[in-house]
């Protein structure tokens, strides 16, 4: 029996089950609801719980282990030479064999006496079934492979009557437990508030998930290159990924690679922080209600557009723009048509993402700036100060904190920022201070080492892992430190 | 209130500076231009997102429009089946030279001599390539069809298609563009001819990845998207409402409670490509999940749109008053009741709301779905989740890096769908929170 239908088979009976629990409760309390502890949709919910999670979690612990298990068995089967050929080559016999057995699921009774007396070619069989055998096959194999079969149908079998027992016997002690004075509400408020718990634990699975994932590859990739080289080496030249290659091939040097970041998110910021925070101030001091109120969303709609899409603008737009541009200065001023800004370069990369980060800015100041109590404005512009004077020497300054934290998560937003730098900073990985150059970035070469076909051994793919790990710590060192100066400061006028 | 202000110094000030200059002059002036500045700020930005729409419409707009060239294609037996033998041997129909019927038929129209190879070869080439496959399955679907002539629509090579829409400067000398002379004059004799002429263009809708523009379309990669949101909508909203409500209604105030606090709103700012690596690392090296299937996309987009939908939801059911809760409990609900039957419905609006734009955020995301293999070559729709998808930004991505003017086009052009879909769910948002958003 499938699993689908083996996992329908336990929401019908969980159907079943409420209904026996409703009408159960309802003959107990003998026509008064008043004499049940519970309602009775309750007692209903309680008898299909108890039906359907323990049945439920057996089914997903069995789904997992069982293969395992299979697998184990499966490779004690195979013949010596095969084992003694060292864990590579048994895990590919038993992938081969895995195919065999699918294979011979779809022959005739004659085709598989063929196989098994040996007259009959493996891969010929099996080619004209439509499975596709990678390599020849050996005859051992159908053995191996009836004999995986033949695990595999007692699995589902005993699976199928396991999960199904359960299923009813928690039904059935469930019912039984069903009684007027019976607390049948908050047992299930229980389980609820079980599965809230387990929800909101997730958050923290993901973390884990992130640093413990993250930590074992670059672990491995540390085994291969030493950290110090990682962290302190100065070339990046990783070569190719090749199958075989092995061992340490390439260079990998941290330092262009987080140069180039660093250089990138100080550009656009350049570019971005004056823009957002004059047009915060505006908007919070200056503008009326509405033009506020068609202004802020419009700006807001340019931290609505994907990455993609600001990567294409690089692309198409202003890189060529700044190319053609430079080309035309040098032109004016040398004689000689050459560009010296290349369409791919710091400064576009930096500009258009700087562009993207403009509503970070100028929203999260906006925040701040009008959270300073109207008294300290008040009081400013009644001493005789000009409205910029009073934005100047006391509103800034009073939103001095909030702001930096501000700037700091938009930092750790340009940091980490992928789709732009790909298409628009270039990939070449070099340590230089023209921003009219390409450089490249830490995402960029994770998204570099990672696409296409890969090998989780090389150390050309699992430096991904820690130029990530590297990337997560800055980001998150960033985000922790600007949050806690952002909360420490709302607190001050609260 | 400025203008008040502003007048009252003013007047207040007059007499003063006639005697003695405190700067006044000075000190108005550095007020204008701060103004100037705010103003200045504001409109740049405004700028750039005009720049960019119209950046990305003004060469997409004509994605929506392609050039076909409808010829009547007789599907001679000689060509299509020249041993007639597809009663017997299926594949024959499929390796037939269908380019033959279209080259025949294309020559025929252009009254050109067949025996002039170059000639016939720049005819052929204003065909796209994808006319073969076209060909192919109106045979197979019906080989009743073969010794019959029937009009058939075809799709126009790139760049015809460019030249037709104008894109391409026919003053530009001849050799160095790829559209020949002789080719715009037959363009031109079949545009008035009616046979080739441009209409609304279905395909960038339906179709999947190619290496020919013109025959490349979002629909592969829309389905691929549409399945992962479909796995982050029925995913998140569970778990990030019942996250919200323990962190909200149950959970102690102590450091575990605090801790997750500071956790998910670090979350909320991780990379977004950490969470391509999460994926890699997890759902596929050590789950074993298929590369470039839309479940494991679903998975990662789901990760990353929790933290957006847990502080959303927070916010809501932080807005539904206190009184509320009371009045439940006071009339003997469980805590439990209070808040699925009072406080969460109320809070409802707020939730979507924050859902929708989180769905809208993962919609866009290009970076995760990068790692985990999603920038395939995927020409078939996937048939379900579990099968090679890719998405809707990773195909932009993709069309993006091709060197063609014609995939600048076609890239424009689903960018284009892309904002559609992204401003209809935000509007959403907004009419949901208008209509349903309730001030306490």
């Amino acid at each position: 029996m499938s699993t689908s239908l083996l996992l329908l088979l336990i929401v019908v009976i969980g159907f079943i089950a409420y209904f026996a629990g409703r009408t159960r409760s309802l003959a107990l309390s003998g026509g008064k609801l008043s004499n049940l502890h519970s309602l009775p949709g309750y007692h209903g919910s309680y008898v299909a719980i108890w039906a359907m999670l323990p049945a439920a979690l057996v089914l997903g612990a069995w789904l997992i282990a069982a293969p395992v298990y299979i697998d184990g068995s499966t490779r004690a089967t195979l013949p010596d030479t095969v084992q003694s050929q060292g864990p590579a080559a048994v895990q590919l016999a038993l992938g081969q064999v895995k195919s065999v057995a699918g294979g011979l699921l779809r022959l005739s009774g004659e085709e598989l006496a063929a196989l098994e007396s040996g007259s009959a070619n493996l891969r010929a069989t099996l080619a004209s079934k439509g499975v596709a055998l990678a390599g020849e096959g050996d005859p051992y194999m159908v053995t191996v492979a009836k004999h995986f079969n033949a695990m595999t149908a007692t699995n589902r079998w005993l699976m199928t009557a396991a999960v199904l027992l359960i299923a009813v016997a928690g039904g059935v002690y469930a019912i039984r437990n069903v009684a007027a004075r019976f607390r049948a509400r908050n047992q299930v408020e229980r389980v609820i508030l079980g599965s809230l718990i387990v929800a909101s634990s997730i958050a923290i699975l993901t973390t884990v998930g992130i640093v413990a994932s993250m930590l074992s590859e670059a672990g491995r990739f540390f085994t291969m290159v030493s950290p110090l080289e990682f962290f302190f080496g100065t070339v990046w030249d990783p070569r190719f990924a090749a199958a075989g290659s092995g061992g340490a091939s390439g260079q990998f040097g941290l330092i262009p690679l987080l140069a180039g970041t660093l250089y990138i998110a100080f550009v656009a910021m350049l570019f971005a922080v004056p823009i957002g925070l004059f047009a915060a101030i505006y908007m919070a001091e200056y503008a009326s209600p509405r033009l506020r109120s068609t202004a802020k969303p419009l700006l807001e709609v340019l931290a609505g557009i994907p990455t993609i899409v600001y990567g294409f603008f690089a692309l198409v737009t202003v890189g060529p723009f700044l190319r053609d541009i430079s080309a035309q200065l040098n032109g004016l001023l040398t004689g000689d048509y050459q560009n010296f800004i290349q369409a791919q370069s710091v400064l576009t990369a930096g500009i258009v993402m700087g562009i993207m980060l403009i509503p970070f800015v100028s929203s999260l100041s906006d925040d701040i700036i009008t959270q300073v109590p109207r008294a300290l404005r008040d009081g400013s512009l009644g001493l005789g100060a000009t409205r910029s004077e009073t934005v100047k020497k006391v509103i800034l300054p009073a939103a001095l904190p909030g702001i930096v934290g501000a700037l700091l998560l938009t930092a750790s937003r340009a940091v980490g920022e992928t789709m732009i730098v790909v298409l628009a900073a270039g990939v070449a990985a070099r340590m230089q201070i023209n921003p009219f150059e390409p450089m490249t970035t830490v995402t960029v070469k994770i998204v570099n080492q990672l696409t296409g076909d890969l090998e989780f051994t090389s150390p050309q793919t699992l430096v991904a892992f820690a130029l990530g790990i590297t990337l997560f710590v800055i980001t998150l060192g960033l985000n922790i430190y600007a949050l806690y100066i952002v909360r420490k400061y709302r607190e001050q006028y609260e | 209130m400025t203008d008040i202000a502003s007048t009252t110094v003013r007047i207040s000030a007059r007499p003063e500076t006639a005697k003695r200059d405190i700067g006044i002059k000075r000190r108005y002036a550095a007020e204008r231009r701060f103004r100037a500045y705010g103003i200045a700020a504001i409109s740049t930005g405004l700028f750039f997102l005009a720049l960019l729409l119209w950046t990305v419409i003004s060469n997409g707009y004509t994605a929506f429009q392609q050039t076909t060239i409808t010829l009547p294609i007789e599907f001679t037996e000689k060509v299509v089946d020249p041993k007639g033998e597809r009663a017997t041997d299926g594949k024959v129909l499929l390796t037939a030279n269908y380019p033959l019927l279209v080259r025949d038929a294309l020559v025929k129209q252009l009254g050109i001599d067949a025996s002039k190879r170059p000639q016939v070869k720049q005819a052929t080439d204003m065909v796209s390539a994808s006319s073969r496959t076209l060909l192919r399955d109106m045979v197979v679907a019906d080989p009743s069809i073969i010794g019959k002539t029937v009009p058939v629509t075809l799709l126009a090579e790139a760049n015809i298609d460019s030249a037709f829409k104008g894109q391409i400067d026919l003053k530009v000398d001849e050799s160095k563009r790829k559209v020949k002379n002789q080719q715009v004059t037959w363009m031109n004799q079949l545009a008035e001819a009616g046979v080739l002429k441009k209409s609304f263009n279905t395909g960038i809708f339906t179709f999947g990845a190619s290496s020919r523009p013109e025959a490349a379309g979002v629909g592969v990669a829309a389905l691929g998207s549409f399945y992962m949101m479909l796995i982050v909508l029925v995913l998140s909203l569970p778990i990030g409402v019942a996250a919200s409500i323990y962190l909200e209604e149950f959970a102690p105030k102590n450091r575990l409670t605090d801790l997750i606090e500071v956790n998910i709103n670090n979350l909320a700012a991780v990379p977004s490509i950490v969470y391509g690596l999460l994926g890699l690392a997890v759902f596929i090296n050590f789950a074993g999940m298929p590369r470039s299937a839309a479940v494991v996309g679903g998975f990662v987009l789901t990760l990353m749109t929790l933290p957006t939908i847990i502080i959303a939801t927070r916010a809501a059911l932080k807005a539904v008053p206190p009184s509320i809760r009371s009045a439940a409990l006071g009339l003997g609900a469980s805590k439990m009741q209070t808040i699925f039957h009072h406080v969460l419905p109320l809070a409802m609006p707020g939730i979507l709301t924050g859902t929708i734009i989180g769905l809208a955020h993962a919609l866009g995301e290009t970076a995760p779905l990068l790692l985990i293999g999603m920038v395939a070559f995927v020409v078939d729709y996937p048939g379900s989740p579990m099968e090679p998808s890719t998405a809707l930004p990773v195909q932009i991505y993709m069309w993006a890096n091709e060197a063609e003017r014609a995939f600048v086009e076609r890239t424009s052009g689903a960018i284009i769908i892309l904002l559609i879909f992204l401003v209809v769910m935000n509007l959403g948002a907004i009419l949901l929170r208008r209509r349903f958003e309730r001030r306490w």
